[in-house]
Protein backbone atom coordinates (compact mmCIF):
# COMPACT_ATOMS: atom_id res chain seq x y z
CA UNK A 1 0.00 0.00 0.00
CA UNK A 2 1.80 3.01 -0.95
CA UNK A 3 1.65 6.77 1.11
CA UNK A 4 -1.30 8.48 0.63
CA UNK A 5 0.25 11.72 -1.50
CA UNK A 6 -1.55 15.12 -2.13
CA UNK A 7 0.08 16.92 -4.96
CA UNK A 8 -0.56 20.61 -5.12
CA UNK A 9 -1.86 21.33 -9.35
CA UNK A 10 -1.13 25.45 -8.77
CA UNK A 11 0.02 27.50 -6.70
CA UNK A 12 -3.13 29.55 -4.77
CA UNK A 13 -2.87 33.10 -4.05
CA UNK A 14 -4.21 32.74 -0.55
CA UNK A 15 -2.77 31.29 1.97
CA UNK A 16 -4.38 27.17 2.60
CA UNK A 17 -4.90 25.68 6.14
CA UNK A 18 -4.09 21.89 5.83
CA UNK A 19 -4.59 20.80 9.34
CA UNK A 20 -7.64 18.90 8.04
CA UNK A 21 -4.75 16.88 6.54
CA UNK A 22 -3.38 14.70 9.12
CA UNK A 23 -3.51 11.00 10.01
CA UNK A 24 -6.09 11.04 13.06
CA UNK A 25 -8.60 12.44 10.73
CA UNK A 26 -7.90 10.63 7.19
CA UNK A 27 -7.30 7.41 8.38
CA UNK A 28 -10.51 5.79 8.65
CA UNK A 29 -12.09 8.11 5.50
CA UNK A 30 -12.21 7.06 2.19
CA UNK A 31 -10.70 8.27 -0.67
CA UNK A 32 -13.72 9.70 -2.00
CA UNK A 33 -14.38 10.97 1.31
CA UNK A 34 -10.67 12.77 1.70
CA UNK A 35 -10.88 14.47 -1.61
CA UNK A 36 -14.48 16.27 -0.46
CA UNK A 37 -13.09 17.55 2.51
CA UNK A 38 -12.43 21.22 2.30
CA UNK A 39 -9.76 23.90 3.06
CA UNK A 40 -9.51 26.87 4.32
CA UNK A 41 -8.26 29.11 1.00
CA UNK A 42 -7.84 32.67 2.01
CA UNK A 43 -11.40 33.64 2.93
CA UNK A 44 -12.63 30.80 0.67
CA UNK A 45 -13.39 27.00 0.98
CA UNK A 46 -11.77 24.61 -1.86
CA UNK A 47 -12.04 20.97 -1.60
CA UNK A 48 -8.57 19.11 -1.72
CA UNK A 49 -9.09 17.43 -5.21
CA UNK A 50 -8.95 21.32 -6.37
CA UNK A 51 -5.93 21.82 -4.84
CA UNK A 52 -4.42 18.96 -4.92
CA UNK A 53 -3.88 15.16 -7.26
CA UNK A 54 -4.25 12.30 -4.18
CA UNK A 55 -2.96 9.37 -5.13
CA UNK A 56 -2.04 6.20 -2.22
CA UNK A 57 -3.93 5.69 0.93
CA UNK A 58 -1.99 4.36 3.35
CA UNK A 59 -2.81 7.71 6.02
CA UNK A 60 0.38 6.41 8.20
CA UNK A 61 2.75 7.51 5.15
CA UNK A 62 1.68 10.80 3.99
CA UNK A 63 3.14 13.18 1.06
CA UNK A 64 2.68 16.57 0.16
CA UNK A 65 4.32 17.04 -3.10
CA UNK A 66 5.12 20.57 -4.51
CA UNK A 67 4.82 22.13 -1.37
CA UNK A 68 5.57 25.74 -1.86
CA UNK A 69 5.28 28.37 2.06
CA UNK A 70 1.59 29.34 1.39
CA UNK A 71 0.62 25.61 3.06
CA UNK A 72 -0.37 26.81 6.59
CA UNK A 73 -0.43 24.56 9.59
CA UNK A 74 0.34 20.91 8.10
CA UNK A 75 0.22 18.32 10.78
CA UNK A 76 -1.65 20.41 13.17
CA UNK A 77 -2.04 18.10 16.12
CA UNK A 78 -0.59 15.46 14.61
CA UNK A 79 -0.91 12.01 16.11
CA UNK A 80 0.89 9.41 14.27
CA UNK A 81 1.88 8.38 11.31
CA UNK A 82 4.16 10.61 9.11
CA UNK A 83 4.18 13.37 6.82
CA UNK A 84 7.06 13.93 4.09
CA UNK A 85 6.67 17.34 2.71
CA UNK A 86 8.73 18.31 -0.34
CA UNK A 87 8.74 21.11 -1.11
CA UNK A 88 8.68 24.92 1.55
CA UNK A 89 6.21 24.21 4.27
CA UNK A 90 4.40 27.51 5.27
CA UNK A 91 3.45 28.68 8.77
CA UNK A 92 2.74 26.83 12.10
CA UNK A 93 3.94 23.61 10.60
CA UNK A 94 2.89 20.48 13.44
CA UNK A 95 1.70 23.03 15.21
CA UNK A 96 0.64 21.09 18.91
CA UNK A 97 1.61 17.79 17.18
CA UNK A 98 1.32 15.28 19.44
CA UNK A 99 2.96 11.92 17.81
CA UNK A 100 4.24 11.31 14.76
CA UNK A 101 7.06 12.77 12.86
CA UNK A 102 7.01 15.41 9.69
CA UNK A 103 9.52 16.02 7.42
CA UNK A 104 10.24 19.10 5.18
CA UNK A 105 12.80 18.75 2.23
CA UNK A 106 12.79 23.04 1.76
CA UNK A 107 12.00 25.86 4.28
CA UNK A 108 9.58 26.47 7.27
CA UNK A 109 7.91 29.46 7.72
CA UNK A 110 7.02 31.05 11.09
CA UNK A 111 5.76 29.26 14.03
CA UNK A 112 7.05 25.75 12.96
CA UNK A 113 6.79 22.94 15.82
CA UNK A 114 5.01 25.80 17.81
CA UNK A 115 3.50 24.25 21.05
CA UNK A 116 4.50 20.71 19.56
CA UNK A 117 3.83 17.89 22.67
CA UNK A 118 5.65 15.46 21.43
CA UNK A 119 7.20 13.53 18.01
CA UNK A 120 9.85 14.70 15.26
CA UNK A 121 9.74 17.58 13.57
CA UNK A 122 13.02 18.05 10.73
CA UNK A 123 13.21 20.87 8.31
CA UNK A 124 16.10 20.13 5.90
CA UNK A 125 16.03 23.47 5.00
CA UNK A 126 15.91 27.20 7.61
CA UNK A 127 13.06 27.40 9.85
CA UNK A 128 11.33 30.74 10.35
CA UNK A 129 11.16 33.11 13.57
CA UNK A 130 9.85 31.33 16.72
CA UNK A 131 10.56 27.73 16.32
CA UNK A 132 8.70 25.91 18.86
CA UNK A 133 7.81 29.08 20.71
CA UNK A 134 4.05 29.34 22.27
CA UNK A 135 1.30 31.09 20.11
CA UNK A 136 1.21 34.70 20.60
CA UNK A 137 -0.31 35.26 24.44
CA UNK A 138 0.53 31.85 25.36
CA UNK A 139 2.72 30.94 28.06
CA UNK A 140 3.82 27.70 27.08
CA UNK A 141 5.94 26.41 23.98
CA UNK A 142 7.06 22.99 23.00
CA UNK A 143 5.94 20.51 25.60
CA UNK A 144 8.04 17.80 24.50
CA UNK A 145 9.67 15.54 21.08
CA UNK A 146 12.46 16.77 18.49
CA UNK A 147 12.62 19.49 16.01
CA UNK A 148 15.67 19.24 13.84
CA UNK A 149 16.77 22.20 11.67
CA UNK A 150 19.59 21.47 9.17
CA UNK A 151 19.66 24.94 7.95
CA UNK A 152 19.29 28.23 10.06
CA UNK A 153 16.09 29.07 12.60
CA UNK A 154 14.80 33.09 12.79
CA UNK A 155 14.73 34.65 15.96
CA UNK A 156 13.12 34.14 19.08
CA UNK A 157 13.26 29.69 18.64
CA UNK A 158 12.45 28.23 21.78
CA UNK A 159 10.47 31.09 22.93
CA UNK A 160 8.67 29.60 26.10
CA UNK A 161 10.03 26.62 25.74
CA UNK A 162 8.93 23.90 28.28
CA UNK A 163 10.68 20.66 27.58
CA UNK A 164 11.70 18.71 24.66
CA UNK A 165 14.88 19.14 22.14
CA UNK A 166 15.69 21.89 19.38
CA UNK A 167 18.18 20.84 17.28
CA UNK A 168 19.67 23.45 15.10
CA UNK A 169 22.58 22.57 12.39
CA UNK A 170 22.74 26.21 11.26
CA UNK A 171 22.62 29.64 13.46
CA UNK A 172 19.94 30.78 15.35
CA UNK A 173 18.46 34.16 15.15
CA UNK A 174 18.48 36.62 18.03
CA UNK A 175 16.23 35.89 21.04
CA UNK A 176 17.32 32.25 20.93
CA UNK A 177 15.79 30.32 23.40
CA UNK A 178 14.17 33.28 25.24
CA UNK A 179 11.62 33.01 27.83
CA UNK A 180 12.41 29.61 28.30
CA UNK A 181 11.47 27.52 30.87
CA UNK A 182 13.27 24.31 30.49
CA UNK A 183 14.65 22.16 27.66
CA UNK A 184 17.33 22.11 25.32
CA UNK A 185 18.36 23.98 22.48
CA UNK A 186 21.45 23.10 20.47
CA UNK A 187 23.30 25.65 18.15
CA UNK A 188 26.21 23.92 15.99
CA UNK A 189 26.19 27.07 14.04
CA UNK A 190 26.30 30.97 15.75
CA UNK A 191 23.87 32.58 17.51
CA UNK A 192 22.30 35.73 17.71
CA UNK A 193 21.89 38.74 20.15
CA UNK A 194 20.26 38.64 23.23
CA UNK A 195 20.81 35.16 24.01
CA UNK A 196 18.67 33.59 26.61
CA UNK A 197 16.68 36.65 26.46
CA UNK A 198 14.61 36.30 30.59
CA UNK A 199 15.08 32.59 30.30
CA UNK A 200 14.29 30.71 33.69
CA UNK A 201 15.12 27.19 33.54
CA UNK A 202 16.52 25.07 30.32
CA UNK A 203 19.88 24.40 28.64
CA UNK A 204 21.18 26.77 25.43
CA UNK A 205 24.24 23.93 24.17
CA UNK A 206 26.45 26.09 21.53
CA UNK A 207 29.13 24.85 19.86
CA UNK A 208 30.56 28.50 18.91
CA UNK A 209 31.02 31.22 21.63
CA UNK A 210 27.80 33.42 22.17
CA UNK A 211 27.65 37.12 22.92
CA UNK A 212 25.77 37.17 25.61
CA UNK A 213 24.31 39.55 28.02
CA UNK A 214 25.23 41.09 31.23
CA UNK A 215 22.76 39.22 33.12
CA UNK A 216 24.64 35.64 32.46
CA UNK A 217 27.96 34.42 34.71
CA UNK A 218 30.26 32.51 34.08
CA UNK A 219 30.39 29.03 36.28
CA UNK A 220 33.81 28.09 34.58
CA UNK A 221 34.69 25.42 32.97
CA UNK A 222 33.46 21.87 33.47
CA UNK A 223 32.86 18.53 32.10
CA UNK A 224 29.16 16.98 32.49
CA UNK A 225 28.51 13.92 32.31
CA UNK A 226 24.92 14.36 31.24
CA UNK A 227 26.11 15.33 27.88
CA UNK A 228 27.55 11.70 26.53
CA UNK A 229 23.87 10.45 27.61
CA UNK A 230 22.37 13.77 25.59
CA UNK A 231 24.61 13.03 21.92
CA UNK A 232 23.51 9.25 22.81
CA UNK A 233 20.10 10.10 21.90
CA UNK A 234 20.70 12.03 18.83
CA UNK A 235 22.17 8.85 17.40
CA UNK A 236 19.08 7.72 16.15
CA UNK A 237 18.95 11.24 13.81
CA UNK A 238 19.62 11.88 10.21
CA UNK A 239 21.49 14.41 11.49
CA UNK A 240 25.39 15.78 12.03
CA UNK A 241 24.04 16.15 15.74
CA UNK A 242 24.32 12.15 15.23
CA UNK A 243 28.15 12.08 14.54
CA UNK A 244 30.06 10.47 17.21
CA UNK A 245 32.87 13.60 16.43
CA UNK A 246 30.11 15.92 17.57
CA UNK A 247 29.86 14.95 20.79
CA UNK A 248 31.24 16.24 23.55
CA UNK A 249 31.42 16.89 27.43
CA UNK A 250 33.83 19.77 28.36
CA UNK A 251 32.02 23.09 28.29
CA UNK A 252 31.89 25.99 29.75
CA UNK A 253 29.23 27.04 31.60
CA UNK A 254 27.18 30.53 31.97
CA UNK A 255 23.87 30.55 34.45
CA UNK A 256 20.97 33.21 33.20
CA UNK A 257 19.67 35.02 33.00
CA UNK A 258 19.60 36.42 36.18
CA UNK A 259 17.29 38.92 35.63
CA UNK A 260 15.11 36.34 35.64
CA UNK A 261 14.98 32.78 37.69
CA UNK A 262 18.41 32.28 36.53
CA UNK A 263 18.88 28.44 36.45
CA UNK A 264 19.35 28.51 33.09
CA UNK A 265 22.92 27.59 31.40
CA UNK A 266 24.59 28.10 28.40
CA UNK A 267 27.00 25.31 27.73
CA UNK A 268 29.58 26.54 25.32
CA UNK A 269 31.60 23.94 24.13
CA UNK A 270 35.69 24.04 24.82
CA UNK A 271 37.63 23.64 22.02
CA UNK A 272 40.68 22.46 23.58
CA UNK A 273 39.38 20.55 26.04
CA UNK A 274 42.49 19.90 28.98
CA UNK A 275 42.26 18.96 32.35
CA UNK B 1 23.52 -39.16 44.38
CA UNK B 2 26.82 -38.48 44.46
CA UNK B 3 29.28 -36.28 41.99
CA UNK B 4 33.07 -37.37 42.32
CA UNK B 5 32.45 -38.61 45.82
CA UNK B 6 30.14 -35.67 47.34
CA UNK B 7 26.88 -36.59 48.29
CA UNK B 8 24.06 -34.60 46.68
CA UNK B 9 20.99 -34.95 49.64
CA UNK B 10 17.55 -35.49 48.26
CA UNK B 11 16.69 -32.84 50.03
CA UNK B 12 15.34 -29.25 48.63
CA UNK B 13 16.45 -25.19 49.34
CA UNK B 14 13.01 -23.31 50.86
CA UNK B 15 13.25 -19.58 49.26
CA UNK B 16 10.52 -16.88 49.90
CA UNK B 17 9.19 -13.93 47.37
CA UNK B 18 10.41 -10.66 47.39
CA UNK B 19 10.86 -7.46 45.95
CA UNK B 20 13.96 -6.54 44.15
CA UNK B 21 15.66 -3.59 42.05
CA UNK B 22 19.01 -2.82 39.65
CA UNK B 23 20.79 0.02 40.06
CA UNK B 24 24.37 0.97 37.81
CA UNK B 25 26.95 2.51 39.80
CA UNK B 26 29.07 4.39 37.16
CA UNK B 27 32.65 6.50 38.15
CA UNK B 28 35.81 7.50 36.90
CA UNK B 29 37.13 4.39 37.27
CA UNK B 30 36.19 1.00 37.95
CA UNK B 31 37.95 1.27 41.35
CA UNK B 32 35.73 4.32 42.40
CA UNK B 33 32.71 2.84 40.88
CA UNK B 34 33.03 -0.48 43.01
CA UNK B 35 33.94 1.74 46.04
CA UNK B 36 30.55 3.10 45.44
CA UNK B 37 28.90 0.17 44.71
CA UNK B 38 30.83 -1.51 48.28
CA UNK B 39 29.53 0.90 49.86
CA UNK B 40 25.69 0.95 48.78
CA UNK B 41 25.16 -2.80 49.15
CA UNK B 42 27.04 -3.00 52.55
CA UNK B 43 25.30 -4.32 55.74
CA UNK B 44 22.65 -5.52 54.02
CA UNK B 45 23.41 -9.75 54.28
CA UNK B 46 20.10 -10.82 55.91
CA UNK B 47 16.56 -9.14 55.59
CA UNK B 48 16.40 -10.36 59.03
CA UNK B 49 18.13 -7.16 60.51
CA UNK B 50 19.46 -4.79 57.68
CA UNK B 51 16.52 -4.14 55.76
CA UNK B 52 17.32 -5.51 52.44
CA UNK B 53 20.10 -7.60 51.17
CA UNK B 54 21.68 -6.16 48.53
CA UNK B 55 25.39 -7.19 46.64
CA UNK B 56 27.47 -6.69 43.25
CA UNK B 57 26.25 -8.79 40.43
CA UNK B 58 28.78 -7.53 37.79
CA UNK B 59 31.26 -5.13 36.91
CA UNK B 60 30.33 -3.16 33.85
CA UNK B 61 32.41 -2.19 30.64
CA UNK B 62 32.37 1.50 29.64
CA UNK B 63 30.57 -0.15 26.19
CA UNK B 64 28.05 -1.06 28.63
CA UNK B 65 27.17 1.85 30.95
CA UNK B 66 24.86 4.52 29.96
CA UNK B 67 27.17 7.26 30.18
CA UNK B 68 30.52 5.20 28.79
CA UNK B 69 32.39 5.21 32.06
CA UNK B 70 33.36 2.43 33.89
CA UNK B 71 30.19 0.95 36.19
CA UNK B 72 28.97 -1.96 38.66
CA UNK B 73 25.18 -3.28 38.42
CA UNK B 74 24.16 -3.94 42.15
CA UNK B 75 21.12 -5.41 43.52
CA UNK B 76 18.80 -5.10 46.48
CA UNK B 77 16.08 -7.29 47.89
CA UNK B 78 13.22 -6.82 50.56
CA UNK B 79 11.19 -8.17 51.78
CA UNK B 80 7.96 -5.37 50.02
CA UNK B 81 7.94 -2.95 47.92
CA UNK B 82 8.13 0.30 50.57
CA UNK B 83 11.04 -1.42 52.56
CA UNK B 84 13.03 -1.84 49.07
CA UNK B 85 12.24 2.00 48.24
CA UNK B 86 12.97 3.02 51.36
CA UNK B 87 16.39 1.23 51.31
CA UNK B 88 17.32 2.18 47.52
CA UNK B 89 16.93 5.59 48.50
CA UNK B 90 19.03 5.95 51.48
CA UNK B 91 21.84 3.65 50.50
CA UNK B 92 22.09 6.16 47.33
CA UNK B 93 21.79 9.08 48.82
CA UNK B 94 24.52 7.82 51.60
CA UNK B 95 26.93 5.77 49.88
CA UNK B 96 26.31 6.81 46.15
CA UNK B 97 25.80 10.40 46.30
CA UNK B 98 28.55 11.12 48.46
CA UNK B 99 31.08 8.72 46.75
CA UNK B 100 33.46 11.19 44.54
CA UNK B 101 32.88 10.76 40.85
CA UNK B 102 29.47 8.62 40.94
CA UNK B 103 26.67 8.63 38.59
CA UNK B 104 23.55 6.19 38.94
CA UNK B 105 20.87 5.16 36.57
CA UNK B 106 18.35 2.43 35.84
CA UNK B 107 18.99 -1.01 35.60
CA UNK B 108 15.79 -2.49 35.31
CA UNK B 109 13.47 -0.86 32.27
CA UNK B 110 9.62 -1.08 32.81
CA UNK B 111 8.16 -2.90 36.54
CA UNK B 112 7.33 -0.36 39.12
CA UNK B 113 8.81 2.35 38.95
CA UNK B 114 10.21 3.39 42.48
CA UNK B 115 12.40 6.42 43.05
CA UNK B 116 16.61 6.56 42.19
CA UNK B 117 17.31 10.06 42.72
CA UNK B 118 13.37 11.64 42.15
CA UNK B 119 13.95 12.46 45.90
CA UNK B 120 17.62 13.18 46.35
CA UNK B 121 17.68 16.44 43.95
CA UNK B 122 16.27 18.36 47.01
CA UNK B 123 19.98 18.20 48.07
CA UNK B 124 20.43 20.22 45.38
CA UNK B 125 18.87 22.88 47.37
CA UNK B 126 17.23 24.63 44.31
CA UNK B 127 19.87 24.46 41.60
CA UNK B 128 19.02 20.88 40.56
CA UNK B 129 18.58 20.37 36.78
CA UNK B 130 16.35 18.27 34.81
CA UNK B 131 16.50 16.62 31.99
CA UNK B 132 14.36 14.22 30.07
CA UNK B 133 16.51 12.35 27.51
CA UNK B 134 14.72 9.61 25.46
CA UNK B 135 11.62 9.43 27.59
CA UNK B 136 14.33 8.58 30.94
CA UNK B 137 14.04 11.38 33.52
CA UNK B 138 17.54 12.32 34.56
CA UNK B 139 18.68 15.26 37.68
CA UNK B 140 21.66 16.51 37.45
CA UNK B 141 22.52 17.89 41.18
CA UNK B 142 25.70 20.00 41.68
CA UNK B 143 27.53 18.60 44.56
CA UNK B 144 31.17 19.59 45.14
CA UNK B 145 33.54 17.53 43.02
CA UNK B 146 31.04 18.70 40.10
CA UNK B 147 27.60 17.24 39.01
CA UNK B 148 26.24 14.10 40.77
CA UNK B 149 23.62 12.85 37.48
CA UNK B 150 21.11 9.96 38.28
CA UNK B 151 18.23 9.01 37.10
CA UNK B 152 15.24 9.79 38.52
CA UNK B 153 13.67 6.20 38.92
CA UNK B 154 14.50 2.26 38.43
CA UNK B 155 12.03 -0.53 38.18
CA UNK B 156 11.26 -2.90 40.87
CA UNK B 157 10.50 -6.65 39.94
CA UNK B 158 9.31 -9.93 41.77
CA UNK B 159 11.72 -11.67 42.84
CA UNK B 160 12.68 -14.82 45.03
CA UNK B 161 15.42 -14.76 47.93
CA UNK B 162 16.78 -17.18 50.76
CA UNK B 163 17.82 -20.17 47.45
CA UNK B 164 20.67 -21.77 49.00
CA UNK B 165 22.87 -24.66 49.37
CA UNK B 166 24.87 -25.88 52.06
CA UNK B 167 29.04 -27.13 51.99
CA UNK B 168 29.55 -30.17 54.43
CA UNK B 169 33.22 -30.54 54.39
CA UNK B 170 35.85 -31.88 56.55
CA UNK B 171 37.49 -28.91 57.49
CA UNK B 172 37.06 -25.42 58.13
CA UNK B 173 39.47 -24.42 55.49
CA UNK B 174 38.08 -27.06 52.80
CA UNK B 175 34.54 -26.00 53.21
CA UNK B 176 35.73 -22.30 52.69
CA UNK B 177 37.57 -23.24 49.52
CA UNK B 178 34.74 -25.11 48.50
CA UNK B 179 33.11 -22.29 48.82
CA UNK B 180 35.47 -20.04 47.96
CA UNK B 181 35.21 -21.84 43.99
CA UNK B 182 31.72 -21.94 44.10
CA UNK B 183 30.89 -17.94 44.93
CA UNK B 184 33.91 -17.59 41.71
CA UNK B 185 31.42 -19.51 39.37
CA UNK B 186 28.10 -18.43 40.14
CA UNK B 187 29.63 -14.43 39.98
CA UNK B 188 29.24 -15.40 36.05
CA UNK B 189 25.51 -15.99 36.66
CA UNK B 190 23.41 -12.61 35.89
CA UNK B 191 20.11 -11.65 37.57
CA UNK B 192 21.56 -12.97 40.89
CA UNK B 193 23.39 -12.16 43.97
CA UNK B 194 25.24 -13.71 47.01
CA UNK B 195 24.54 -11.16 49.42
CA UNK B 196 26.42 -12.45 52.51
CA UNK B 197 30.30 -11.49 53.16
CA UNK B 198 32.16 -12.65 50.10
CA UNK B 199 28.96 -14.29 49.40
CA UNK B 200 29.18 -17.04 52.28
CA UNK B 201 27.58 -17.45 55.72
CA UNK B 202 29.15 -19.44 58.21
CA UNK B 203 26.34 -18.94 60.25
CA UNK B 204 23.30 -20.30 59.06
CA UNK B 205 19.60 -20.03 60.67
CA UNK B 206 16.81 -22.23 61.62
CA UNK B 207 13.31 -20.62 61.71
CA UNK B 208 12.53 -19.74 65.32
CA UNK B 209 14.12 -19.58 68.31
CA UNK B 210 14.11 -20.81 72.20
CA UNK B 211 13.96 -17.48 73.18
CA UNK B 212 10.87 -15.55 72.04
CA UNK B 213 12.18 -12.42 70.73
CA UNK B 214 14.04 -13.84 67.67
CA UNK B 215 13.20 -15.10 64.52
CA UNK B 216 15.59 -17.11 64.02
CA UNK B 217 18.79 -18.81 65.53
CA UNK B 218 21.72 -20.97 64.71
CA UNK B 219 20.83 -24.00 62.58
CA UNK B 220 22.20 -26.34 65.62
CA UNK B 221 21.59 -29.49 63.08
CA UNK B 222 24.36 -28.35 61.17
CA UNK B 223 26.63 -27.13 63.80
CA UNK B 224 29.98 -29.77 64.21
CA UNK B 225 30.40 -28.70 67.56
CA UNK B 226 26.32 -30.26 68.65
CA UNK B 227 26.89 -33.62 67.04
CA UNK B 228 26.36 -35.01 70.38
CA UNK B 229 24.36 -32.98 71.45
CA UNK B 230 21.07 -32.04 69.13
CA UNK B 231 19.20 -33.79 66.52
CA UNK B 232 22.17 -33.16 64.20
CA UNK B 233 22.38 -33.88 60.25
CA UNK B 234 26.01 -34.32 60.62
CA UNK B 235 28.25 -37.74 60.35
CA UNK B 236 31.11 -38.02 62.29
CA UNK B 237 33.72 -36.72 59.45
CA UNK B 238 31.97 -33.70 59.31
CA UNK B 239 34.01 -30.60 60.79
CA UNK B 240 32.42 -27.78 59.18
CA UNK B 241 29.56 -26.27 57.00
CA UNK B 242 29.04 -23.18 55.15
CA UNK B 243 26.31 -22.08 53.16
CA UNK B 244 26.00 -19.98 50.00
CA UNK B 245 22.50 -18.11 49.74
CA UNK B 246 21.06 -16.52 46.74
CA UNK B 247 18.44 -13.82 45.32
CA UNK B 248 17.81 -14.13 42.23
CA UNK B 249 15.11 -12.55 39.87
CA UNK B 250 13.67 -15.66 38.87
CA UNK B 251 13.62 -19.48 39.97
CA UNK B 252 15.50 -20.32 36.54
CA UNK B 253 18.52 -18.10 37.46
CA UNK B 254 18.74 -18.84 40.73
CA UNK B 255 18.55 -22.37 39.92
CA UNK B 256 21.54 -21.90 37.06
CA UNK B 257 23.53 -20.29 39.69
CA UNK B 258 23.41 -22.93 42.48
CA UNK B 259 23.96 -25.43 39.42
CA UNK B 260 27.09 -23.41 38.77
CA UNK B 261 28.13 -23.64 42.45
CA UNK B 262 27.47 -27.33 43.60
CA UNK B 263 28.88 -27.99 40.19
CA UNK B 264 32.06 -26.04 41.19
CA UNK B 265 32.04 -27.67 44.24
CA UNK B 266 31.95 -31.21 43.36
CA UNK B 267 34.38 -30.51 40.77
CA UNK B 268 37.06 -30.34 44.05
CA UNK B 269 35.34 -33.29 44.96
CA UNK B 270 36.05 -35.71 48.13
CA UNK B 271 39.26 -35.65 47.68
CA UNK B 272 39.31 -31.98 48.94
CA UNK B 273 37.38 -32.74 51.63
CA UNK B 274 34.01 -32.10 50.63
CA UNK B 275 31.38 -34.84 51.48
CA UNK B 276 28.23 -33.49 51.33
CA UNK B 277 25.94 -31.65 49.43
CA UNK B 278 22.64 -29.96 51.55
CA UNK B 279 20.24 -27.02 51.49
CA UNK B 280 18.25 -25.42 54.08
CA UNK B 281 15.41 -26.96 54.22
CA UNK B 282 12.23 -25.64 56.80
CA UNK B 283 9.64 -28.23 56.40
CA UNK B 284 7.72 -25.56 54.13
CA UNK B 285 7.65 -23.41 56.99
CA UNK B 286 9.68 -20.77 54.96
CA UNK B 287 8.68 -20.34 51.73
CA UNK B 288 6.80 -21.38 48.50
CA UNK B 289 9.42 -21.78 45.97
CA UNK B 290 11.78 -25.01 46.41
CA UNK B 291 14.83 -26.01 44.91
CA UNK B 292 15.67 -29.38 44.59
CA UNK B 293 19.38 -30.17 44.74
CA UNK B 294 18.94 -33.84 42.73
CA UNK B 295 16.63 -32.27 40.29
CA UNK B 296 19.42 -28.92 39.41
CA UNK B 297 22.27 -31.36 39.28
CA UNK B 298 20.53 -33.84 37.07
Amino acid sequence: MSGLTFTLKYRPDQRVDMSPLVYQKLAKLEPAEIASLTLQNGKRKSRVDELFGISGSDATNMVIKNSFGKLDFIGRELEGGSIKIEGDAGAYLGLGMKSGAIKVSGNADIFAGCEMKNGCLEIAGDAGDFLGAALPGNKMGMKGGTILVKGNAGERAGDHMRRGNILIEGNAGDYCGSRMTAGTIAVMGQTGQYLGFAMRRGTLLLWNPPALSASFNDCGAHTLSFLPILFASFKKLNSRFAAASAAFNRVQRYAGDMSEMGRGEVLVKITHPGF
Amino acid sequence: MNINGVAIDATFAEAFPMKATRALITAQNEKWALIAAQTMTGFATSVIACGCEAGIERVLAPSETPDGRSGVSIMIFAMGGKGLAKQLETRAGQCVLTSPTSALFSGIDGGTRIPLGKNLRYFGDGFQVAKLIDGKRYWRIPVMDGEFLTEATTGQVDAIGGGNFLVLAQSQPQALAACEAAIEAMRKIPNVIMPFPGGIVRSGSKVGSKYKALNASTNDAFCPTLKGMTKTELSADIESVMEIVIDGLAKEDIDKAMRAGIQAVCDLGADNGVTRISAGNYGGKLGPFHFHLQEIMA
